[in-house]
Parts: C-alpha cells; sequence; structure tokens
C-alpha cells in the first residue's frame, strides 16, 4: 500500500472527530478512544484515562495492524479489519477505517464488545464520511 | 508521511534508522535516550529477542522545538538488520519522510553494507520513493575500534562503496562511545523538516 501524501487536520476538523468519538463510544461507555494512522501517528485522543506513553501505544497498534496485515495476507485474506485483546479487567478493541486509519477503544468488563462492536461501526461511518467526504479536508500537497 | 495537527500546531515526521544487523541502529537509539532530556525523549519502545537483535523495530519519539510556530516532533525508528526480516523492515518504512543508514566499519561487513543499502533503495521504490530524492544521510560506525586491531574500513572505501553516486552528508561515529550520534541525528532531522514544511509550506498559511 502506498501512503504517499502528508496530512493536515486543522482545528475545526478535529473537533468534527472528536464530536462522532463522544457521542459514539464514550456515552455508549467506552473509557478511552485513540485514532492513528496506519505509520503510527497519533491523530487523536479522547477520554478519561491518563496515558502518558500513549505515543506507545499508537505506534505498536499500528505495527500489530500491520503484522496481523501480513498473517491475513498468508492465509488468502486482503486483511483483518479488526481485531480485540481481551484483559482480566481491561479489554480493546481496534478496527481499521479507510485504507489509513485505525479507530482503538480501551474498555472494561462493564461494557460488552458486542456494544462497543455496534458503536464502532458507526462511528466508523461517520468518521468515514469526515475524513474522506466531500467536506473532509484530506489535502493532497504533491 | 508526515502528519501536521493544525489544532495542536504540531508536525510528525517518520525517521528510520536503517542498515545491516548489528551495525549499531539501536545502540544509537539507547545513546540518544540515555543522553536527552526528559523533556526531549519520550519512553523507547524495543520489540527485540533474547539475544539483543532487533525482531521487529525500536521506537523513540522526541520533541525537537519549534520551527515557524509548528512544535517538530520526530518519531524515530530501527529495523531489523537481519536479512530475513524483510517483511518487517518494509512495514517499518511505511510512511518514512528520512533515512539514516547506519553503516558498519568492520571490514567483514563490507559487502553486507552495501546489500543493506540496495535493499533501502528496493523497499523505498516499493513505497514509490527514491533514495536519490529522500532525506538522507549515512553513518560511518564503529570507528572507536581504529584502536583495536580488528580490520576496519577506511572512510575513503565506505565513501566509494555506499556514497559515490548518492553524495548526501556522512558522520564518522561510535554509537557506544557517544561521537558522531547527535550529529547525524541533527543533520537528518533538519533534512527531513526542511523537506516536509517544503511539501506541505503552502498549505500552512491560513
Ligand atoms: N565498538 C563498537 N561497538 C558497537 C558500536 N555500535 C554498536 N556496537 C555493538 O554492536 C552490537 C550490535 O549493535 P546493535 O545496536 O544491537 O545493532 P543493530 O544495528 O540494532 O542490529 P539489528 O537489530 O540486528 O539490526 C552490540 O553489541 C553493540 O554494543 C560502536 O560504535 N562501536
Ligand atoms: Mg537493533
Amino acid at each position: 500500500m502506498h501512503v504517499e501524501m502528508n496530512t493536515i487536520l486543522d482545528a475545526s476538523y478535529m473537533g468534527n472527530l472528536a464530536t462522532v468519538i463522544d457521542k459514539e463510544l464514550l456515552d455508549a461507555g467506552a473509557e478511552h478512544v485513540i485514532i492513528v494512522d496506519v505509520t503510527g501517528n497519533l491523530i487523536m485522543e479522547r477520554g478519561n484515562l491518563h496515558m502518558k506513553d500513549i505515543s506507545s501505544l499508537a505506534v505498536l497498534s499500528a505495527a500489530n495492524f500491520a503484522a496481523t496485515a501480513e498473517i491475513a495476507k498468508l492465509i488468502g485474506e486482503e486483511d483483518f479489519t479488526l481485531l480485540f485483546h481481551k484483559g482480566d479487567r481491561r479489554s480493546i478493541h481496534f478496527s481499521r477505517f479507510g485504507k489509513e486509519y485505525i479507530i482503538i477503544t480501551l474498555f472494561d468488563d462493564n461494557v460488552s464488545l458486542g456494544l462497543i462492536r455496534l458503536k464502532s461501526g458507526r462511528a466508523i461511518e461517520e468518521l468515514s464520511s469526515i475524513l474522506y467526504g466531500n467536506e473532509g479536508r484530506q489535502r493532497w500537497p504533491l | 508521511m508526515a502528519f501536521i495537527d493544525l489544532s495542536r500546531n504540531e508536525i510528525q515526521a517518520k525517521l528510520v534508522y536503517y542498515g545491516t544487523g548489528r551495525g549499531g541502529k539501536t545502540t544509537n537509539l539507547l545513546y540518544i535516550h540515555e543522553s536527552m532530556s526528559k523533556q526531549v525523549c519520550g519512553k523507547m519502545v524495543t520489540i527485540d529477542t533474547k539475544g539483543d537483535r532487533t525482531l521487529f523495530f525500536d521506537f523513540l519519539p522526541l520533541s525537537v522545538g519549534k520551527i515557524m510556530d509548528l512544535s517538530i516532533r520526530i518519531q524515530v525508528y530501527t529495523v531489523p538488520g537481519q536479512v530475513m526480516y524483510n517483511t518487517t523492515r518494509k512495514l517499518v518504512l511505511r510512511g518514512v519522510d528520512g533515512v539514516a543508514f547506519v553503516a558498519d566499519s568492520l571490514r567483514v561487513q563490507r559487502q553486507r553494507n552495501i546489500e543493506s543499502l540496495e535493499n533501502l533503495a528496493e523497499n523505498l521504490q516499493g513505497e514509490g520513493l527514491d533514495i536519490r530524492e529522500i532525506p538522507l544521510v549515512l553513518q560511518y560506525n564503529k570507528r572507536d575500534l581504529i584502536e583495536s586491531n580488528i580490520p576496519l574500513l577506511t572512510i575513503e572505501e565506505m565513501q566509494e562503496d555506499l556514497n559515490k553516486n548518492l553524495g548526501v552528508p556522512y558522520f564518522e561515529a561510535s554509537a557506544v562511545k557517544g561521537f558522531g550520534v547527535y550529529e547525524t541525528l541533527r543533520e537528518i532531522s533538519k533534512r527531513t523538516i526542511k523537506n516536509v514544511i517544503q511539501k506541505v509550506g503552502g498549505q500552512l498559511e491560513r
């Protein structure tokens, strides 16, 4: 996959992304939501957890996703669009949207995986229309 | 692929340390991590095997100051140098904005350095990038061994092998002793940021 453009996002645009995440995921009980791009850039985070190593989380998530995509190819799949790791108290759900972004949702055992799946599906539809729609301001500098 | 967040006035660019296995890429990052202040340097992540060979990558986030009112964040990665890890090298190269190539001065590594540079060119091409156009510097590492009786390549030989066609800046270094490490990082950071700003420059005027 070629990822050649530089992404430039301005404040109003970030605000729109934040609104969607708050409404769909945080209001449904998710603890923290992070958007990264497939190369590991942290695009934004929302939520109540204070994570000082957020850029490590962004980078490792992107790497994890990229590595599993290679595994997918080995078994004849294009890639896996979602990943889920279950912990004792806290779980993490990753899903890719578009070719370039991954939305990462952290949630505790008060919230069901089914709900997070449903809600992140909805969030992705809305986020995609912001990031890729006509009003999206993804710009191609070259 | 640099990422520019205008809500926080921040640029993130991706720098990759490339080169043959055991050449000293991880040692460069460790030195930077240990000697820079916490304000500049974030947490270092390494994914390695027991025997200290990099398995996937090392990662070190740096906040290096401001240019034109924009905070500059540089995400530094190393690749695994061993030949068999080419798939992971390609993954780490995705979205790269600049490369520091760490060449091993040990004479026995002469051919491996050349092959690793060729491998870099090939993998960049896979990303739609040209090794002659991307910001790039060379580092001739392990120069401290000149005092030992281990056979080393001369700088002239390394220039001839690696830099004849590229003509990019090069630095003599010792990642264990620390000399040349900052010079390498400073030059490649400067070139990378300049390149990113040039590419997106027109669009930053709001
Ligand atoms: N004498 C000397 N030894 C060095 C220098 N830089 C690295 N080394 C040693 O060389 C070995 C390999 O260094 P690493 O930094 O792990 O090499 P690498 O390029 O990350 O290797 P891979 O992860 O396998 O690609 C280690 O034992 C280092 O201590 C140097 O400047 N001088
Ligand atoms: Mg290493």
